[in-house]
Formats: C-alpha cells, sequence, structure tokens
C-alpha cells in the first residue's frame, strides 16, 4: 500500500482528495489529508460580510464534510516537510510517510509584515478582510462609521485574490450611496502596481469604472509603513496618504511550515517553485504543488485552484503510471467582479492573453459578458456559492474547460503587459 | 523598432525598453539614465548587474526580492532610481519591464 498525502484541506486541498479518491485503487494507494482547522470557509463570501450582504455563519461548514469516507483526514498543524527522506513531521510529534506528496497549504494575511499596521489601530481603525475575523471586525467598524477617508491599499503586488479589493471599493460605494453619506466619504485605493489592475484591457475598463464612481486610485505606492499616531500610510519613497479608515490587503504569505522546510523561494514570502505547467515541485519529483501555495505568475484565486485541480489530477496520474506529465496548466483565471448596485463583471484569462471582453461561457450567448457590467454576471457571482458546495469541492465537472478559450473573446488589438512598480 | 542613444542604435519596445538584453552595455546604461535625469554610480551598477543577473536565470523580478538580494534595502533602492524603482532600473539594465502575475 503506498501512501498519498495531502497538506491542507481548502479549496485546493478538498478538490484533490475527491479528485484522487475517484481516479485511485483504493486497494493500492491510501489517501492522507491533513489540516489544522476543522472549519472550510467559502471565501469569496468575505467580501460580503462588511457591508452585511451576507451574515457570517454561512460561510462556514466542517471540512470534514466534504473529505470522502475512505480518505483519512488528521486534524494537526505540520511543523515540517523533510522531502528528503519523503516524511512530514507533526507538531505534536507525529511523522507521516509518503510516496507523493501534494502541496495545498495556500497563503495567509500577515499584517505585522507591515510596520504600524499590527498595533493600536489594528481592528480599531485598520483592518483586513481576507479573513473572518477581519470581515466581520470591519462588518461591525462600518455599521457605525460616520464618514471621513476610506483608504483601501495594497501592501504587496502578490496576493490572494487580485480582484477583490477593487471590488470592495465597489462595494462600498455602493453602501455608503444606499445609507445617503457617499458624500461623506472620500475613497481611495492606493497600490503598488501602476494601475487599477495589471493587465492593459482590463485596467482601463476597471479605471473607467473607479472614476465614475468617484474612486482616487494613488498609482505606484508602495507603504513603508503605517504612521498610527498620525492615521498616515507612508511609502518608501516618502508620500503620504491619510485616513480615517483603513482597509488593507497585508503582504502575503504562504505557510510557516514551507520557510521551515527550506522549500520557499527567493522573495521569502513562502511560496514553493512549481513548474508553471505540470504543477511539480521544481526540487522533487515526488511532491506536487497547487493553489496559493505555488509560486506561479497566475493569480491566487479559487478558480486558478479549480483549473490546476483538473490538471494536476492527470499528472499526479501520469507520474503513477511512470509516464511523462503531458498534462499543462495554461494559467486560466476566471473572476467576478462585484461592481456595486446589483451588478458584476467577468473576466477571464490565462499566462499568455489578457481579460478581454465577450461573452462567457458560450460564446455569442453567454449569459455572462466579459469586461462588462451586467445584472446577469452578478447572478452569477451568487449562484457560485452553490455550485461550490456542492460541485466544486467534492470535484464534480463544472461546465468551464481547464483550459481558457479564445470563443467569444474580442482579441481587438495586441497591447503592451502592463507591470508593477 | 529601433532608436539611436548617444551614438548607439539598438532595438526597443514601443516603451523604449531593449528587446534584446544582449545589445546592452554599461555605456548605454549612462546615456539611458542621463535621459532620464541622473548619473550612475558604482551602486547603480551593482544593481543593474543583480537585475540583469536573475533576468538571465529567469527569475522574476520584484521590490520585495531586491530588498532581500543583500545589495539594497527597498528605501535605498528608491533613492537610486526614483518613481517606479523597478520599472525604471529595468529600463536602464535593458531587460524587459517587469511583468506582474495578476
Amino acid at each position: 500500500m503506498k501512501n498519498l498525502l495531502i497538506l491542507g484541506a481548502g479549496t485546493a486541498g478538498t478538490m484533490m482528495a475527491n479528485k484522487l479518491f475517484k481516479a485511485l485503487d483504493a486497494d493500492a494507494w491510501a489517501i492522507t489529508v491533513v489540516d489544522k482547522d476543522e472549519d472550510h470557509y467559502y471565501q469569496p463570501g468575505f467580501l460580503f460580510v462588511p457591508f452585511q450582504i451576507y451574515d457570517a455563519e454561512r460561510l462556514v461548514r466542517p471540512k470534514r464534510d466534504f473529505i470522502p469516507d475512505g480518505v483519512t483526514f488528521v486534524v494537526a498543524e505540520v511543523e515540517e516537510i523533510e522531502p528528503e527522506a519523503n516524511t512530514v513531521r507533526l507538531t505534536d510529534g507525529r511523522a507521516l510517510g509518503y510516496d507523493l506528496l501534494i502541496v495545498a497549504t495556500g497563503t495567509t494575511p500577515r499584517p505585522e509584515e507591515t510596520p504600524g499596521l499590527d498595533g493600536e489601530l489594528w481592528y480599531r481603525d485598520a483592518f483586513d478582510f481576507y479573513t473572518f475575523e477581519g470581515a466581520c471586525a470591519l462588518r461591525d467598524r462600518l455599521a457605525t462609521w460616520e464618514g471621513g477617508r476610506l483608504v483601501i491599499f495594497l501592501a504587496e503586488s502578490i496576493f490572494k485574490c487580485p480582484i477583490a479589493p477593487l471590488e470592495f471599493a465597489f462595494l462600498a460605494d455602493s453602501f455608503f450611496e444606499e445609507r445617503g453619506m457617499r458624500d461623506r466619504v472620500e475613497i481611495s485605493y492606493v497600490t503598488p502596481l501602476s494601475g487599477a489592475f495589471t493587465k492593459p484591457k482590463a485596467t482601463e475598463f476597471l479605471s473607467g469604472l473607479m472614476a465614475e464612481k468617484g474612486i482616487t486610485v494613488v498609482p505606484d505606492f508602495y507603504v513603508e509603513r503605517v504612521d498610527e499616531e498620525r492615521k498616515v500610510l507612508v511609502s518608501y519613497d516618502e508620500r503620504e496618504v491619510p485616513f480615517d479608515l483603513l482597509v488593507a490587503v497585508p503582504v502575503n504569505m504562504g505557510a510557516d511550515l514551507v520557510e521551515a522546510s527550506d522549500m520557499g523561494d527567493a522573495d521569502d514570502l513562502n511560496y514553493v517553485p512549481t513548474d508553471k505547467h505540470t504543477l511539480q515541485a521544481r526540487d522533487y519529483e515526488n511532491v506536487f504543488v497547487i493553489g496559493d501555495a505555488t509560486n506561479l505568475p497566475t493569480s491566487k484565486a479559487g478558480s486558478v485552484a479549480h483549473f490546476e485541480a483538473e490538471i494536476l489530477t492527470e499528472n499526479v496520474l501520469h507520474y503513477i503510471h511512470g509516464e511523462p506529465l503531458d498534462a499543462a496548466f495554461d494559467g486560466h483565471a476566471n473572476c467576478f467582479i462585484e461592481t456595486g448596485h446589483g451588478k458584476a463583471t467577468l473576466i477571464d484569462f490565462n499566462y499568455d492573453t489578457e481579460p478581454l471582453p465577450g461573452k462567457f461561457p458560450l460564446p455569442l450567448l453567454g449569459p455572462m459578458s466579459l469586461l462588462k457590467e451586467t445584472r446577469a454576471n452578478h447572478m452569477g457571482k451568487l449562484a457560485f456559492e452553490w455550485v461550490y458546495w456542492h460541485l466544486l469541492l467534492t470535484g464534480k465537472p463544472l461546465p468551464v474547460s481547464s483550459h481558457m478559450s479564445m470563443l467569444g473573446k474580442d482579441a481587438g488589438t495586441p497591447e503592451p503587459e502592463a507591470e508593477p512598480a | 523598432m529601433q532608436q539611436t542613444i548617444g551614438i548607439t542604435t539598438v532595438d526597443v519596445n514601443d516603451e523604449g525598453y531593449l528587446t534584446d538584453p544582449g545589445q546592452w552595455t554599461p555605456e548605454l546604461a549612462h546615456q539611458i539614465a542621463q535621459a532620464q535625469g541622473f548619473e550612475l554610480t558604482d551602486k547603480h551598477f551593482e544593481v543593474l548587474h543583480y537585475l540583469r543577473d536573475r533576468y538571465a536565470e529567469g527569475t522574476p523580478l520584484t521590490i520585495r526580492r531586491i530588498g532581500k538580494s543583500g545589495l539594497v534595502t527597498i528605501k535605498e533602492f528608491y533613492d537610486l532610481f526614483p518613481g517606479g524603482p523597478l520599472k525604471v532600473s529595468s529600463k536602464i539594465a535593458g531587460i524587459p519591464k517587469p511583468a506582474s502575475c495578476v
């Protein structure tokens, strides 16, 4: 009997447990999943909590409910991987051996990486919304906030879900307008990137929406510290942005166990160097990496983990059968972008092709529209919650190809890539 | 397209980034920097060579990574190449503008 070990039971790890449990011979392979938490969160829903669109409680379900019977679920913290010994050590002293390892340990916000952020102001006038606690704390603060300068800022260019802070800005505009206090709120969006997004067509479209909604974009601003006393963001080149209420996308980092195992990359962000097409770890042939744990040049988002899961399932089977790893991930990402007032837009792109206008998933018919604000897109985003719990996590097929398709897209004139600062 | 910088003609894209890093010379770097309004010191060149080496290895470049290089702190990097330091330094180093992943 051989052992397949999956570290992490988030979106990516849970999908892999389901897919591989179906695909592998139960007499030949034992599958074990390790995670330190019992609870699974529907992370796309965090965005809706601060604006009281969703109750927080609906976002949480037991992880066990989504791990198939027949897969062993271990609730424990991993101390380190010893890839040379094919062993994973847990903090409680246990050791788990493996023949094949899948690292799906995700990424988390680290406010302590920005001086002044994780201090006096934290969860008083400065918040994140990518954690359950942060989204709930921000909801409570927004409920009584009387207005002033709302500043949304990105600490790094690599973070979980690059679209969410834009959505936050749009939803904030909509929220304050509905409360009749939009004229008492200045919204600024402070980013180390050169614009609202990075790819040219999407940036042009999203910048237009920002301007239309009266949201100021402050580009090329790389935050060095938060001056707690003066309530000011200070950049490395000593520019300042004052705020009354700060919504941070802190530096995101992969799991500490990646650093402890000396498996991270040179950015020191604890992401595992991974082959961008096969999803095999660069340095270890029986280790594969998926989702936010990778250092791949695509978005850290659930849709990416979903498309990767299809490819990784094929490649794990190839690896087990001694065949070449010929399933190739193309960097496919697909994101709804809530724009407020009951509308949303949608983007679909990969390593080589930027988000383009068009229809999705069916050419001409949609029903969703790319790079356009529609009610159908918003309904798609809301419907996704059901799809996530019932189809996606349990590894059932969805009517969306893991490879990006050019059908229904309007390529127009090619333009150069935009870039970070 | 081609652009003449000083007495050298090189291939550049429409934003002025060299399309062939092999055409780069230190002299060219001085001239691109002068056009941007500053003079290069030995410290600048240490950073430029670091960027070129990482680019040649295929390593993605970020401001954070340069801050971790041991050559300069992020603050010194901003002082050396004011504005968007990674964009400015990449242009002077004769490598493509760093693409972002999102």
